[in-house]
C-alpha cells in the first residue's frame, strides 16, 4: 500500500498531457505522476512516496477523495497499471475514471471515510502493512483482520472475474441493435 | 436506482433522451445498452481504439454517424508559404498520420489540420449542425458535455468505450442520477456565462456532481445565447457531472437552423415539433437540486489548482487555517504553495505573464467578439503575451470577416490558427515554469497549461481586461 491522500487527484497529475502523443498503451508507467515524481532535470523527488524504497512494489494506492477527476484520458489507468497498481482506494471516484479503471483490471475500491483514514494512517506508518482484496466477495481485509465490503458494478465484476470483454458482449447484441436502428433512422449523417 | 416510469408520468429532459436511446434495458446484472447518435473522434484518444478494431477484424458500424477532427496535439502557429500548418513535433506528427490512416481505412469523414472546417471537436460539431436536440453524443473527451447545451445527452468516454462505439454504435451505461441546477434572476453587465459556471463549481466543488447529469434551468440560463449555454455545459465535468443539459427552445432552434447538417424543409418542421416535446415536464422530479441567484454574481476567478477553487474576482484568497476539514486544508495549502499565493491576498492587481483566449469553453465567435469589443482602441500591456486562438477555422474566417483579427493584432495580441492550444499544452503552446496566466479555458490543474505554469480561470471579458492592464482586472471597472 502506498498513501497519496491528496483530494481531487486529477488525471492530468496521473499522466500529464504531453505524454498523450503515443498511439499505443505501452510505457506510460514510467510517466505516472511524472510532475509530482520527478524534478525538471528528471531526477526523482525523494519525498514523493512512489520514489521511496519502502513503497516499491506496492499494488494498492490509497488516494484522497474524488480520485481521478478531470480529463477522460484512459491513459490514466494505463499509467497506473503500468506502474504496478492493481487497485486504488478512495471514498469516491470520478465517473469516467471509474469506468476506465474497471476496463483495465484496475479496481477502484470505495470505502467509508473512517476506513479510508485508517488505511492512510496504516500505510503511512507501516510501509509493510498489507491489505487483501477479494473481488469475488467484494471485501477488503485490513491487517487487523477486519473485512470491509465494497461496492462494484455487477457487470464489471462479472467481466473481470470471468475474463469476459465488454466489446464482445455488445457485439453479441447485433440483431437487437439492428432492430433499434430500423425503428430509429438517423437524422444526422456525418458523411452527407 | 433505475425506476420504471410510465410514459404518462412527468419526465425530465434527461429521462426522455435516455429512454429514447435504450437498445436493451438495464437489468440487475447488466447496464443499459444505449444507442449513440453521434460519435466525435480526435487524434489523442482514438488510436488505441482503432487498434482494437484491427486486432479483431471489425469494421466501424456507422461511419456515417462518426466524424473526426484534429485539435489537441495540433500546432496553432502560422501557415507556411504553401498554406500548410507545419507540425514540427515528430510524435504529434506521427499521431496525426495515424488519425488520417484510421479515417481513410474505416471510411470516417476527417476534418484534417488546416482544412476549411477543422477545429476543436466541441466547436465544430455544433457549427456543422451535427449537434441537435435529443441526440446522444459521445467523444473520447470529457468536455463532450458541451453539446448538452442543445438538449442532447452528451458525455466523455474512455478509449475502450471509443472502441465499443466504433464497433457497435452502443455503450453499456448505468443510469445516472439527475440534478437540477437552477440559476434564477439576471446577470449584471460584465458578468457572463463563464462566471455562472465558475460560481456553480465553486459552490458544489469539483466532486459535487459525481454520479449526476445536470439540467441547467432558470431565467438566467434561458436568457443565454447558445454559445453561453455551451460554455456552461462544457464545464459540467469540472463539477464532476459527466453531462449537463439545457432544454431546447427557440434560441436553440435558431442556432441549428440552416447549418449544413440541420434538417431542411418538411424534415425541419418535423424535427422542431419533436424537439419541442423534450423539455422537462411540469412536476418531474430530480434526485438533487442546487440554486444560484444570477443577480448576486460578479466576475469570478480561480485562485487554486482545480476549477472548484474559485471566488468573486474582488474577494481575497481563502485561508487554509480557517478550514476545519484536514484533507481540505491540506489541499488548499498545497494549491496556494503551487500558485505562490498568500492567504488573504487580493488577486485584483496581480501581474500576469500570459492571457489565453481560446479553448472549447470560450473560443466561439461571440467570445471573440466580446473580447475584441473590449480591446478595441486599447493596447495590450507590455508585460503580457496575449494569445487569441479561434475554436475553428470557420470561427477564424468569420472573425477575420468582421475585422476582429485586426483589432487583436493592432492591440498587440497574437491571432493564431484553430485548436486546443494552451488549454492542454501538448501542441507547443504552453506556459513556462512559474508563469501566471489568466485563461478562458476550463482547467487550472497543476501543470495543465505547461509544467510549472499557474492558471487563473476567468471569462473572456476578464481576460480582455487583464490583457489591457497586465494585471488581474475586474472588467466592470473598465466599461465605458
Amino acid at each position: 500500500m502506498v498513501p497519496l491522500p491528496n483530494n481531487d487527484i486529477d488525471t492530468d497529475q496521473i499522466i500529464p498531457a504531453r505524454y498523450l502523443k503515443v498511439t499505443d498503451k505501452n510505457g506510460l508507467g514510467a510517466a505516472c505522476f511524472s510532475d509530482w515524481r520527478y524534478n525538471s532535470d528528471g531526477s526523482p523527488k525523494p519525498e514523493f512516496p512512489l520514489n521511496q524504497p519502502q513503497y516499491q512494489g506496492a499494488a494498492v494506492l490509497i488516494g484522497g477523495h474524488n480520485f481521478g477527476c478531470g480529463s477522460s484520458r484512459e491513459h490514466a489507468p494505463w499509467a497506473l497499471v503500468g506502474a504496478g497498481f492493481k487497485a486504488v482506494v478512495s471514498t469516491y471516484f470520478a465517473d469516467i475514471f471509474n469506468g476506465n479503471a474497471l476496463k483495465n483490471g484496475l479496481l477502484p475500491i470505495v470505502v467509508d471515510a473512517e476506513t479510508h483514514q485508517q488505511l492512510i494512517s496504516l500505510s503511512s506508518e507501516d510501509p509493510n502493512a498489507e491489505v487483501s482484496v477479494n473481488l469475488e466477495d467484494q471485501t477488503l481485509t485490513l491487517p487487523d483482520g477486519r473485512a470491509v465490503k465494497f461496492p462494484v458494478d455487477p457487470f464489471s465484476r462479472y467481466c473481470l472475474l470471468n475474463g469476459v470483454d465488454q466489446l464482445g458482449f455488445l457485439f453479441g447484441l447485433d440483431s437487437t441493435i439492428n432492430q433499434y436502428e430500423q425503428a430509429n433512422p438517423a437524422r444526422v449523417m456525418t458523411s452527407a | 436506482m433505475s425506476t420504471q416510469v410510465s410514459s404518462s408520468s412527468p419526465r425530465t429532459l434527461f429521462d426522455k433522451v435516455w429512454s429514447n436511446h435504450i437498445v436493451r434495458p438495464q437489468t440487475p446484472d447488466t447496464p443499459a445498452v444505449l444507442y449513440i447518435d453521434l460519435h466525435l473522434v480526435h487524434e489523442v484518444t482514438s488510436p488505441q481504439a482503432f487498434s482494437v478494431l484491427r486486432e479483431r477484424g471489425l469494421k466501424v458500424r456507422r461511419p456515417d454517424r462518426t466524424m473526426a477532427t484534429m485539435d489537441h496535439s495540433t500546432p496553432t502557429t502560422p501557415r507556411n508559404a504553401e498554406g500548410i500548418i507545419p507540425v514540427t513535433d515528430a510524435m504529434a506528427s506521427a499521431q496525426l498520420d495515424v488519425m488520417r490512416k484510421n479515417c481513410a481505412d474505416f471510411g470516417i469523414p476527417l476534418y484534417d489540420l488546416g482544412t476549411a472546417k477543422q477545429g476543436i471537436v466541441h466547436v465544430i460539431g455544433p457549427e456543422q449542425g451535427f449537434t441537435q436536440p435529443g441526440m446522444t453524443i459521445v467523444c473520447g473527451d470529457s468536455h463532450t458535455s458541451t453539446h448538452g447545451a442543445f438538449g442532447a445527452l452528451a458525455f466523455g468516454i474512455g478509449t475502450s468505450e471509443v472502441s465499443h462505439v466504433l464497433a457497435t454504435q452502443c455503450l453499456l451505461q448505468n443510469r445516472p442520477q439527475t440534478m437540477a441546477v437552477r440559476v434564477d434572476g439576471r446577470l449584471h453587465a460584465g458578468v457572463t456565462a463563464k462566471d455562472i459556471i465558475l460560481a456553480i463549481i465553486a459552490k458544489i466543488g469539483v466532486g459535487g456532481g459525481t454520479g449526476y447529469v445536470f439540467e441547467y434551468m432558470g431565467e438566467a440560463i434561458r436568457a443565454l445565447s447558445m454559445e453561453g449555454r455551451m460554455t456552461i455545459c462544457n464545464m459540467s465535468i469540472e463539477g464532476g457531472a459527466r453531462a449537463g443539459m439545457v432544454a431546447p427552445d427557440d434560441i436553440t432552434f435558431n442556432y441549428v437552423a440552416g447549418r449544413p447538417a440541420a434538417p431542411k424543409g418538411a424534415d425541419w418542421d418535423q424535427a422542431v415539433a419533436a424537439w419541442r416535446t423534450l423539455p422537462t415536464d411540469e412536476g418531474a422530479t430530480f434526485d438533487n437540486e442546487v440554486v444560484l441567484d444570477a443577480n448576486t454574481l460578479t466576475p469570478m476567478i480561480t485562485y487554486g489548482t482545480n476549477p472548484g477553487m474559485g471566488m468573486a474576482i474582488n474577494a481575497n484568497v481563502p485561508d487554509p487555517d480557517k478550514l476545519s476539514d484536514v484533507s481540505q486544508k491540506m489541499a488548499l495549502d498545497k494549491a496556494l504553495k503551487y500558485m505562490a499565493l498568500q492567504p488573504g491576498q487580493k488577486l485584483l492587481g496581480k501581474p500576469v505573464d500570459v492571457v489565453f483566449i481560446g479553448s472549447c469553453t470560450n473560443s466561439r465567435i461571440t467570445d471573440l467578439r466580446e473580447a475584441a469589443k473590449f480591446i478595441q482602441g486599447r493596447k495590450v500591456a507590455d508585460n503580457v503575451r496575449v494569445m487569441v486562438v479561434p475554436g475553428s477555422q470557420l470561427v477564424k474566417v468569420q472573425a477575420e470577416a468582421e475585422g476582429l483579427d485586426k483589432i487583436f493584432r493592432e492591440a498587440g495580441a497574437e491571432w493564431r490558427e484553430a485548436g486546443c492550444s494552451m488549454c492542454i499544452a501538448m501542441n507547443g503552446d504552453q506556459l513556462q515554469p512559474g508563469q501566471y496566466a489568466v485563461s478562458t479555458s476550463n482547467r487550472n490543474f497543476e501543470g495543465r497549461q505547461g509544467k510549472g505554469g499557474r492558471t487563473f480561470l476567468a471569462s473572456p471579458l476578464t481576460a480582455a481586461a487583464t490583457a489591457v492592464t497586465g494585471v488581474i482586472t475586474d472588467p466592470r471597472e473598465m466599461v465605458n
